[in-house]
């Protein structure tokens, strides 16, 4: 088993798909696609068993030196394991939800998403500082040309300013990151994880790497690219944008911010818990007015991550891992819902939420599932949604009851704005002919968004699949955070005794 | 007397002279012999600098020196001027009259540009420069019947002799106020005598700003983007890749040789003109049109990254310089290989932004090759472009330039824009125009090997080219 380079071969395999997909014809393209991903899904599987949860903290790990102290060094954790399941996931659904809706330049467009899926790999994996960087910025590349190709009528627009908003929050890590190669000599994410910074370093490391983290996360207020870039892409772009690329942020805090940085993490816990509560509230309100339906899942989105960075700055176990488990639930239920929308976008050609209406008499299977997505997200009990938000709402509550006050305000205000949405789109009549005309899923459909639905149950009814890879990791980053852990301000007090009943018998 | 030592510039002199007469005799006729012969002879000069260098110290009495980093240096540069030769065998036939005397100028240039980078006095320097910038006032108004070719040609002669006239004035008054003219007496006359002499400080600006005149640094760069666009394409993409890494290296020989004791005085200069060309490279090149004179931005951008490890100067600084330059003219030569493939259908040059519109679906290979050095230019990774900008910022924060680096870094954004904007025209517009066929093969070639050097395949060089550029680096100290 050690011998295999397994996760080399998750990250060339995909790549060198992508370089064969660019020579194929449009359909050779597809199926070279569709196998590779679903082989690299096939390894993942393994992957899964393989993978010791009490073993170990660095598993698989590979280490070939390149040169000038940068190593090809990968190796992955419980929490890099989980990230990585949820991306080989995602990606055959992806190419699915692509099968028909692209028709043109498809063998560039799935060498795009192929090469996206080593790269995205590839930033779960790496162990190495430059390395990580290498593959977090060339993530870009690939998804500017999704957009910028195959988006909606504004995709140039789009295309650039995702670009641009990241690339220019990302280049300033690259600075710190030089800074810690010099203070620490190593290039080695695991020996930078235990090495101590000097606090008054910190202080500006972890700024330069929230600015990177923050935009990809993305954080209020610099979310902004995070509409535009979702509206303006191919369904199977959002669903990897919010699936996957969005969840780079969170496992930045997670890898580098809070184990790196604890004392200069702790000082920012204010400054996070302000930026958090806002995008709750103000993105579910901003949400709540949309009439495009993939602006307001855009939006949700960025609601949704907040409980995520509220989660991970509560230095406790619930916090880090309900964090977690908003990730991998709002990876599966945002990206079904931008299927969602995409199925019926495939049908109608327009976002409008007011063009439709009804359609729970017309298309009931389609119902049913956007119902179930509509559920996780708002989180309802049962639902992935509920497990991993319910963590993170009691983790925060337990360091700040004003911030876990704001933050709950944010699951009413997401029950508003999903239900409504839904309200629009599947009540009430059939009054446009054009909608009422629309036939329900065909078998493709129900195989994209099935498993899914089935993955949203797992996590909800059975979450501890998916907390006991990360368990021991949680562990570890809460060994290594413990000395920096804020007090809470929800103490215990000894409450009076009660009147003693020998006291009344005296009368 | 021990010649072995300048055996590649002999080789080059020599041969220069002889295909000269083989063009005066044979006229056009020539054009495919000389061309050939001047490959060969800067391959095989390429190959004398291949071994170990000799290490003989200094020669000819202090006038020159053969070592790591000359070697270096000429090596970078016989390749590029190879390469500017085998671009321009396609034009001989149709565009050029005196086709047989190019190669033979390239020839003189590049013997010019090897005593640049191994001059190690004041008067070799001068010679190197000029002799490089003569023959390229000359090439760069090769095409004489093209009225933006004599313009070019005319303007690049009349600000380079400034620029020479500037930098031998500062030549003069480090000789009047050192009494010598050898890099080693400067060093030890402003070890001795600081920055405060008016007359050592005034030489040093002037010196610099010839210089920074060569390699088109900010404030003198005016001349870069006419020249570059009035000028023969397979001359620009020469003055693009060899002189500037001679001038570069020249530059870095200067400042941490016989300028080291007044390293802070240049080191303000430096931070200038980088700060200054990063960022006007990068915002000037907005509105451009032409993809010559875009390129020509390009190289004042790039420029500026590469005088940021000069100015955090030590190997480590010398060594991320010497890296730069070395893929940078990599990406530099690959970029105009394709623009030389931007041809009407007659076979006419065309240079419009424009008509690169939707080359990705009219002819794939070349978009995605240019789409490769574009993106490397701007030193985005997973391309190879991005790791020298990641050396120069190395080094400038191990030196605790912060600020420098984290501004130069934002430069890289702004830069990234225009970058991306020939990317989204090939990408993303409508197919315009096709272009015509019928190129040749061997720059076709070249692209190819060019853009595989400049892939993500190209960060297997790391370790090689790192050893190489540290030992050149190493024995500058």
């Amino acid at each position: 088993m050690s011998g295999v380079p397994i996760l080399s071969i998750l990250v060339m395999l995909p790549l060198v798909a992508g370089i064969v997909a660019l020579f194929q014809s449009a359909n050779g393209a597809r199926w070279n696609a569709l196998i590779t991903t679903l082989v690299s899904l096939g390894i993942g599987v393994w992957l899964w068993t393989a993978f010791d949860p009490d073993g170990a903290q660095w598993q698989f790990v590979e280490h070939y030196k390149i040169g000038s102290g940068v190593a090809w060094a990968m190796g992955i954790d419980g929490i890099a394991l989980v990230l990585i399941e949820l991306t080989l996931f995602l990606m055959p659904i992806c190419i699915g939800a692509s099968w028909r809706a692209i028709d043109k330049r498809v063998p560039e467009y799935m060498a795009s998403f192929l090469i996206m899926q080593a790269l995205m790999i590839g930033v779960f994996t790496a162990q190495d500082l430059l390395l990580f960087y290498i593959f977090f910025e060339g993530g870009l590349i690939p998804m500017y040309l999704i957009i910028g190709i195959w988006g909606g009528a504004e995709k140039i627009k789009a295309s650039y300013k995702f670009f641009l908003y990241t690339l220019a929050g990302s280049v300033l890590m690259l600075i710190a990151m030089l800074v810690m190669i010099l203070k620490a000599g190593t290039t080695s994410i695991p020996a930078l994880m235990a090495y101590d910074f000097d606090p008054s370093l910190q202080w500006w490391l972890w700024l330069a790497f929230f600015a990177s983290f923050a935009v990809k996360m993305p954080m209020w207020p610099v979310h902004t690219w995070l509409p535009d870039a979702h509206v303006q892409a191919p369904t199977a772009g959002s669903v990897i944008l919010a699936g996957v690329l969005l969840k780079m942020g969170g496992y930045g805090f997670i890898r580098f911010s809070l184990p790196m940085f604890p004392e200069a993490s702790n000082q920012f816990i204010p400054f996070v818990y302000a930026l958090s509560g806002i995008a709750v509230v103000v993105t579910s309100l901003i949400a709540l007015a949309q009439t495009d339906m993939k602006k307001l899942i855009a939006y949700s989105s960025v609601a949704h991550m907040a409980f995520v960075t509220f989660g991970l700055f509560t230095f406790n176990r619930q916090g880090i891992e309900g964090a977690m488990l908003v990730m991998l639930s709002h990876g599966l239920v945002s990206g079904a819902l931008f299927l969602c929308v995409g199925v019926i976008y495939d049908r109608l050609h327009t976002r409008e939420i007011a063009r439709y209406g009804g359609l729970s008499d017309n298309m009931p299977k389609y119902a049913l599932l956007f119902m179930v997505f509509t559920m996780a997200s708002v989180g309802l009990p049962g639902t992935s949604g509920f497990v991993g938000e319910f963590l993170s709402l009691v983790g925060t509550y337990a360091v700040s009851s004003w911030a876990g006050i704001v933050a709950t305000t944010g699951i009413i205000l997401g029950a508003c704005y999903m239900l409504y949405l839904y309200w629009r789109i599947c009540y009430g009549r059939l009054v446009h002919a054009d909608a009422a005309a629309m036939p329900d899923l065909n078998l493709r459909e129900v195989w994209l968004l099935g498993p899914i639905a089935a993955g949203v149950f797992w996590m909800g009814i059975y979450p501890e699949s998916f907390l006991r890879p990360i368990r021991a990791d949680v562990g570890r980053l809460l060994e290594r955070v413990e000395r920096a852990a804020p007090p809470g301000d929800a103490h215990f007090t000894a409450g009076k005794p009660a009147a003693t009943p020998a006291h009344a018998e005296a009368h | 007397m021990n010649l072995a030592p300048i055996l590649p510039e002999l080789i080059l002199t020599i041969g220069s002279i002889v295909l000269m007469m083989v063009a005066a005799f044979l006229g056009r006729k020539g054009s495919a012999l000389c061309s050939w012969a001047s490959i060969a002879l800067l391959l095989v000069a390429s190959i004398t600098l291949a071994g170990e260098p000799s290490d003989a110290g200094m020669l000819f009495g202090g006038q020159l020196v053969a070592d790591a980093f000359g070697a270096l240096g000429k090596l970078i540069i016989y390749l590029c001027a190879a390469v500017a030769i085998v671009m321009a065998h396609n034009w001989f036939e149709r565009d050029f009259e005196h086709g047989a005397e190019y190669p033979v100028l390239i020839l003189m240039a590049a013997v010019g540009m090897s005593v640049m980078v191994s001059a190690t006095s004041l008067v070799t320097l001068y010679v190197g420069v000029e002799l490089n910038s003569l023959a390229a006032y000359v090439l760069a108004s090769y095409r004489r019947t093209d009225e933006r070719s004599a313009e070019a040609g005319l303007k690049y002669f009349v600000l380079g002799a400034l620029a020479s006239g500037i930098m031998l004035y500062g030549i003069s008054l480090l000789y009047g106020f050192t009494g010598t003219i050898q890099f080693e007496g400067i060093a030890a006359a402003f070890a001795r005598e600081g920055t405060q002499s008016i007359g050592l400080l005034f030489g040093l600006v002037f010196l610099l700003a010839g210089l920074a005149f060569k390699i088109s640094a900010v404030p003198f760069h005016m001349w870069t983007p006419d020249v570059y666009e009035g000028a023969p394409t397979p001359v620009t993409a020469l003055f693009a890749s060899a002189p500037k890494v001679a001038a570069v290296l020249l530059g870095v020989r200067v400042c941490l040789d016989s300028l080291a004791p007044a390293i802070d005085a240049w080191r303000q200069i430096m931070i200038f003109a980088a700060l200054a060309s990063i960022f006007l490279g990068a915002i000037a090149a907005y509105g451009q049109t032409n993809i010559k004179r875009l390129l020509a931005y390009s190289s004042i951008n790039n420029v500026g990254f590469a005088l940021i490890g000069l100015v955090a100067g030590g190997p480590a600084g010398a060594s991320a310089v010497l890296f730069y330059m070395a893929v940078y003219v990599v990406m530099t030569l690959g970029a105009f290989l394709c623009v030389q493939r931007m041809r009407d259908e007659r076979g006419e040059p065309v240079e419009a932004i424009d008509t690169l519109s939707g080359l990705a679906q009219t002819r794939p290979a070349l978009a995605a090759a240019l789409a490769t050095f574009m993106l490397s230019l701007a030193g985005l990774p997973p391309l190879f472009g991005f790791w020298p900008k990641l050396l120069v910022f190395q080094a400038a924060v191990a030196e605790g330039f912060f600020p420098l680096a984290v501004f130069g870094i934002l430069g890289t954004v702004i830069g990234a824009y225009y970058y991306l904007r020939i990317v989204k025209v090939m990408y993303f517009d409508a197919p315009a125009q096709p272009y015509g066929k019928g190129q040749g093969m061997l720059e076709g070639a070249l692209i190819a090997i060019a853009a595989i050097l400049v892939s993500p395949l190209g960060y297997l060089l790391i370790g090689p080219l790192g050893d190489v550029t540290n030992r050149a680096a190493g024995s500058l100290f």
